[in-house]
């Protein structure tokens, strides 16, 4: 495959404005699947090991299996609904979209079409450059996820040139609710930065919600991107593309990016944008010609005989909107303002996902300061080391305690680094690990003196030198009483002594 | 000793509770008349090599004093479009040739319960779509009243084997007719409950929103009995109903002892007693009138015009959703696979396994659904048939404002001969036409005897029809007429019906001879 012309992305934007439209699948995390009751390996702790080990009859669409909704999916999908500041349908309808393919157990999909449960919604992103953009939704929607193919025996994974297919159907019936925006114009140069920033947005919502695992890299959110670009003045919507297997926030800047370089290219050598799917390349950065797709795609949509419509009472809708958490775009705002963090600084914390970890750790008693610090510093270092979560090591009341026993110079940093090892190896809280390993500071003048004395006397001349005006002669000193007990002592309060010695002795 | 097999389920349950006979017995006398008639009935797909086991157990549970349920150790047929964790269940299609399924469908796991006795599974057209067994893949059922003819379809093979004395009881599939068609023109009783009112969770689906799962079986009370074992919710079908249902059999056993039908106002629909019903279906209908009008009955005249459109609106319906439904014989899960010579891409191989997997009907249908449901006609085919539905629904409310049931004939003739309409699809469709109305609107209907026709003395049905949810009156005015032509008949109709097994014993003889 040739490697398509890109135009220079600032040219790109002097010719063309991009549309966006973004279809955000999110995988919830209910204990069972949207029709069965199979496991749902999207909630945590049910991931499975082996293919085709968490289905039933109704999984793998088995002659007479019928398909039951699961009313957990329907209170998230609800839920997320409101969040999106969408109206609910007090009546929405499941319907079956027709289509052979072999990862689609039933060869129809349960989705909702004219009737989904959630509509007209908005939601508020903030850009990187402080820009705030409202992007509206048209619609969320509940569906059936499908099956997995494993292509084998080709060069590429993929099925052009394998010689058999494979599929898996744990993930057949997984609860979906699609977020679909509407046509997205006024972006302009901030296309891929809102991307990002949306697909973020959407995250921080659902997680808030708790009602999705969230971690783009296992698929349990995904980003279908449309774009097209119209060229300047001309008022005429080009024709879009739809960006697949986008599964990092930074693919979706890229991907974005990416197509309105490719597109530009294109349209400013006289050719024309097919409309097709495309599969963004995380390796190379790049994407490929997927399905053709046409509006006129026949799915042959038609109201699903086995369920009935979906009717929440209006009791249920109110008492999970009255249990809606704080909209994460307010709680940063709010967060951001009590901790009087730099923009850098909270960012920081916000890519890190640490918001969470540091707004308890804040909490249980910690300055914000102390807090951000040690999360987005040497605990993130050591998940990232080991490629796990940061709050999976190490409880915001702990960082808490840590910050104290800091601030109360009881610890040293480099005492209190060894302390949290201690801690994040499952040894107890601080205060129990400074008692097992006895790292506490000595604060104990009368121990330091001593050092300082035995230090003194191998090196008789410091004294002279510092009276000489050589202060960073003490150095030497330190370094030697610091040693002597093992690092169990404040650096600052040795100096503070030594200095003083050679005060007396004048 | 008396032949088992010609007891009904309600005499066999009180022999088998007295003690004078077991279960064992009983099973064992159907399967000899399985053996003995069913190589010329051709009603069962699969004989049970586990029934005499299971008869065992229930004789034993009986003996160790359990309490058992009204029809414990009586046998029963299945339709072979349900799911049985011991037997195929192929629904007549090539497609599911030899499939076990991993799970029972609820109504067999209720009459597992139940402790009745599977003997088999029965023939069918292919997944239920025929008015004449004659689209089964595995060969034609015969009618025990004339060899030569059809036993109704789709479940000719529990009505031909309810009415061959092959089992007392057999449970079959109404998609708009399926049950109650059969059983007018083999001389037997079959209900088509409310939508709703019995489990479709492991029937394998034709037109979801019609199927209903219902009672095959020679007598009013029979099939309330096996209507009480097999209703009743199921979280396992979203559009069963949460009803709590009186008990049929009770409903059934008041209308035979009353004999009455004093204040009950029945309705004829008179778009469903019209043109091209056959002369003796239409005398025998009018009999069975008078009898009602004499037992106090009130015969009001009904008009419902939008049935005229019924079969039109079910012929868009009907193949639009089992277009969808059968989707899923693509050969990757379960069922046949065929590979082309050539081998190929995964959609090769489906077209290569759905074109020898599924008979002439189902691709007719299949086509016709998919046709009718592509972007551009929705609205024009399946729309259009979804407010005539609506409008059916509305005629029905309106007749039973008039009366508490309706009657019309069950099939407007009597048993056709094999082949007669195969090549007729559309001839073959309106066999049904008085059936269908009942599945549109999800009302309940019952087929029984109304004697037999003079013109050719096979059997010919009656059908009644009540409001949704009031499944029970169709037992007690089913039962009373059922007794009041007995009375008058001074017997049951289908013990008139030929003996098939004299012919197989003279074939005995002469073989000894």
């Amino acid at each position: 495959m040739a490697k398509p012309k890109l135009m220079d992305y600032d040219k790109a934007l002097e010719l063309f404005e991009p549309v966006l439209g973004f279809e955000v699948h999110v995988e919830l995390n209910t204990q069972t699947k949207m029709f069965s009751d199979a496991p749902n390996p999207a909630a945590a702790g049910n991931e499975p090991h082996e293919p085709n080990t968490t289905i039933t009859p109704v999984d793998l669409g088995l002659p007479g299996s019928l398909p039951v909704v699961n009313e957990q999916a329907i209170k998230y999908s609800i839920s997320l609904g409101l969040a999106l500041g969408c109206s609910i349908a007090p009546s929405s309808r499941f319907a079956r979209k027709n289509y052979f393919y072999p990862d689609l157990a039933k060869n129809y999909q349960i989705s909702q079409y004219d009737e989904p449960i959630a509509f007209d919604g908005n939601v508020e992103v903030e850009l990187p450059n402080g820009r705030v953009f409202q992007v509206e939704i048209e619609r969320a929607h509940m569906e059936e996820d499908a099956g997995k193919l494993t292509h084998v025996g080709g060069a590429t994974g993929r099925i052009q040139g394998a010689e058999y297919s494979l599929v898996d159907y744990n993930r057949a019936g997984v609860p979906l609710v699609e977020i679909v925006t509407k046509m997205i114009t006024g972006a302009e140069a901030d296309a891929p930065d809102l991307a990002k920033a949306y697909v973020s947005a959407i995250r921080d919502i659902v997680l808030s919600l708790g009602i999705s695992e969230a971690k783009m890299e296992r698929g349990n959110l995904r980003c279908d991107a449309n774009i097209s670009l119209t060229p300047r003045g001309s008022g005429q919507l080009g024709t879009r593309t739809e960006t697949k297997n986008v599964n990092s926030l930074r693919s979706v800047e890229r991907a974005i990016r990416y197509e309105i370089q490719r597109q530009a290219a294109i349209l400013a050598d006289g050719g024309t944008i097919i409309q097709e799917t495309r599969h963004w390349h995380e390796d190379t950065g790049v994407t490929s010609a997927g399905r053709p797709k046409s509006d006129a795609d026949d799915y042959r949509y038609f109201p699903e005989p086995d369920l009935l419509p979906v009717e929440p009472s209006v009791e249920l809708i109110e008492e999970l909107r009255a249990a809606l958490p704080e909209a994460p775009a307010l709680r940063k705002r709010r967060l951001k303002e009590a901790w009087g963090f730099t923009d850098l600084e909270f960012q920081d914390v916000v890519n890190s996902g640490l918001l969470g970890e540091v707004e308890a750790t804040t909490a249980a008693g910690a300055s914000a300061q102390s807090a951000r610090k040690w999360w987005t510093g040497e605990i993130a270092r050591v998940a990232n080391e080991r490629g796990v979560e940061p709050s999976s090591l190490v409880s915001p009341l702990h960082v808490s305690e840590l910050v104290a026993m800091v601030e109360d110079g009881e610890l040293t940093d480099r005492l209190a680094r060894q302390v949290l090892e201690g801690v994040m190896a499952g040894e107890g809280s601080p205060g129990e690990v400074v008692k097992s390993r006895g790292l506490a500071v000595v604060s104990d003048d009368g121990a330091l003196i001593a050092a300082i004395d035995d230090a003194l006397a191998s090196q008789p001349d410091v004294l002279e030198k510092i009276r000489d005006g050589k202060v960073q002669a003490a150095g030497a000193v330190i370094g030697a009483v610091m040693k002597a007990m093992k690092g169990q002592a404040d650096a600052a309060r040795v100096r503070e002594l030594v200095l003083e010695r050679a005060a007396a002795t004048e | 000793m008396t032949d088992l097999t010609r007891l009904s389920a309600a005499a066999l349950s009180e022999k088998l509770q007295a003690g004078e006979v077991s279960s064992v017995e009983v099973t064992r006398a159907h399967l000899d008349r399985i053996a003995a008639v069913d190589g010329d009935v051709h009603a069962f797909l699969h004989v049970s090599s586990a029934a005499l086991d299971t008869a065992q157990a229930v004789d034993d549970k009986r003996a160790a004093g359990e309490k058992l349920g009204p029809l414990a150790g009586v046998p029963i047929a299945i339709k072979d479009v349900l799911c049985t964790m011991d037997m195929p269940s192929t629904a007549g299609s090539r497609m599911l040739e030899g499939w076990v399924p991993p799970y029972d469908a609820t109504v067999v796991r209720k009459l597992r319960e139940a402790d009745l006795v599977p003997l088999g599974k029965t023939n069918m057209d292919e997944f239920a779509m025929g008015s004449s067994t004659e689209h089964s893949a595995y060969g034609p059922t015969r009618n025990p009243w004339d060899l030569e003819r059809i036993p109704g379809g789709s479940g000719g093979g529990s009505a031909a084997a309810v009415a061959a004395f092959e089992a007392p009881l057999a449970l079959g599939s109404d998609t708009g007719g399926s049950i109650r068609q059969p059983a007018a023109v083999t001389g037997s009783v079959g209900v088509k409950p409310t939508y709703g009112g019995v489990s479709r969770y492991g029937a394998i689906a034709l037109a979801s929103s019609l199927d209903q799962v219902g009672p095959v079986t020679r007598t009013v009370l029979d099939a309330a009995l096996l209507h009480d074992v097999i209703g009743g919710h199921d979280p396992r079908d979203s559009t069963s109903l949460r009803d709590e249902w009186p008990s049929f059999a009770t409903a059934a056993r008041e209308g035979a002892a009353s004999k009455s039908l004093a204040g009950v106002r029945v309705g004829v629909v008179k778009e469903l007693n019209g043109d091209g019903f056959q002369a003796g279906v239409h005398s025998r209908f009018a009999e069975s009138l008078e009898l009602m009008a004499s037992a106090g009955a009130e015969i009001v005249e009904v008009s419902a015009p939008s049935f005229e459109y019924a079969i039109n609106a079910y012929y868009l319906i009907l193949p639009a959703e089992a277009s969808s439904n059968l989707a899923k014989f693509d050969s990757v899960r379960f069922g046949l696979r065929v590979t082309p010579e050539s081998g190929g891409t995964v959609e090769d191989v489906m077209a290569a396994t759905r074109a020898a997997g599924f008979g002439d009907e189902v691709k007719r249908r299949v086509i016709l659904g998919t046709y009718a449901l592509s972007a551009g006609y929705y609205d024009a085919y399946y729309g259009s048939a979804q407010k005539v539905r609506t409008l059916i629904q509305r005629d029905f409310a309106a007749a039973f404002e008039q009366a508490d049931v309706l009657v019309s004939p069950a099939a407007p003739t009597t048993a056709f001969k094999l082949g007669e309409k195969l090549d007729d699809p559309l001839a073959m469709y309106l066999n049904d036409i008085t059936t269908i109305p009942a599945n549109l609107a999800g009302v309940p209907g019952m087929g029984l005897p109304m004697g037999l026709a003079p013109e050719d003395g096979l059997p010919t049905g009656i059908q009644f029809m009540a409001p949704a949810r009031e499944d029970v009156r169709l037992y007690r005015v089913g039962s009373a007429l059922e007794a009041l032509l007995e009375d008058k008949w001074g017997h049951t109709l289908i013990s008139r019906a030929p003996d098939l097994s004299l012919g197989e014993e003279f074939a005995a003889m002469e073989g000894a001879v």
